[in-house]
């Protein structure tokens, strides 16, 4: 590129009326390795600019869109665990009751079949009280 | 949207994004979490972005509007930070040690630019944007554009020149 063509795209350049392709073609022509003396104080502008085009974002985004799902998932696993605990507990509570009614009920039964036998023996002795009062009664 | 339709929009500008973040920012955490906002930003409206028809230009608008606002809480907040990094991690594109000190020169001198004249300068010497494109970005008139960026160049040029003439500054 011809000296006297950059020296001109410089000056349109700092009257910013130069184009994008303009542009390129002179961070082009500062990328050699050597320029005139004259123009040596312009490359490191021309030199940063290119560069700082490569730096990188490479930091990972944490897109949450499944964990939002997982996160409700985990809370809904979570009351179903207390509630499961909780109503479990009083369930199993109940059954213990009930187990220990049959079983008194079951006890009492036996007591009340053996007072039953008791008093039919009972019955018994009754009638031979009453035989007993009639003979001596009759005597 | 899907979320690799999502990665395929995104993936061509988020670079841009970060560049964008970082000039105006300077550390590089700070223009990383605000990247990461952004795209985050644009995931959560995923559902509305097919009706932006440049997602690119929208994109940089919100992430400069963004970066305003952190500059603007940080001055508020009274919060000097103080930033170290001034180079980057692509040294090793640098062919000399010389071009690498003159890359922070450039990055000192970028700085000390008015933020409006920085974005434009980004926008346009950076990232090659077309003059619509930085009008509709920065929500300005073509000449009020090219007189910023005009500026912009010439102070960019009269610092190195004072570097040139006078050794390391």
């Amino acid at each position: 590129m011809a000296l006297d063509n950059i020296e001109k795209l410089l000056e349109k350049y700092f009257e910013a009326s130069t184009t994008v392709a303009e542009e390129e073609q002179l961070r082009e022509y500062f990328a050699q390795e050597s320029v005139p003396a004259h123009l040596e104080q312009y490359r490191p502008m021309f030199n940063y600019f290119s560069n700082a085009k490569e730096e990188r974002f490479t930091k990972q985004v944490p897109l949450k869109t499944r964990s939002n799902l997982y996160k409700w998932v985990s809370v809904a696993a979570v009351a179903v665990l207390t509630f499961g605990i909780y109503f479990g507990n009083e369930y199993q509570e109940k059954k213990k009751a009930e187990f220990a009614y049959q079983e008194t009920k079951k006890a009492f039964e036996l007591l009340a079949e053996n007072f039953g036998r008791g008093t039919e023996k009972v019955a018994y002795l009754k009638e031979f009280e009453e035989a007993k009062q009639k003979i001596y009664n009759n005597n | 949207m899907k979320q690799s339709e999502f990665l395929n929009v995104v993936m061509p500008f988020k670079d841009k994004l970060y560049r964008l973040a970082k000039r105006l920012l300077v550390s590089r955490e700070e223009a990383e979490d605000a990247t990461q906002e952004i795209l985050m930003k644009l995931w959560s409206k995923n559902e509305s972005m097919g009706e932006y028809k440049n997602v690119e230009a929208f994109a940089m608008t919100m992430t400069k509007n963004f970066c305003l606002d952190r500059l603007k809480s940080r001055q508020a907040g009274n919060l000097k930070l103080v930033h170290s990094n001034y180079s980057d991690e692509n040294t090793s594109l640098q062919r000399q040690l010389e071009a690498e000190d003159s890359v922070q020169w450039m990055e000192r001198i970028m700085q000390e630019l008015p933020e409006q004249q920085k974005m434009i300068l980004q926008l346009r010497d950076v990232e090659q944007y077309d003059f619509d494109e930085i009008c509709e970005l920065m929500e300005m008139k073509p000449t009020a554009v090219r007189v910023a960026l005009s500026r912009a160049r010439k102070t960019v040029r009269e610092e190195l020149i004072k570097k040139h003439s006078y050794g390391i500054g």
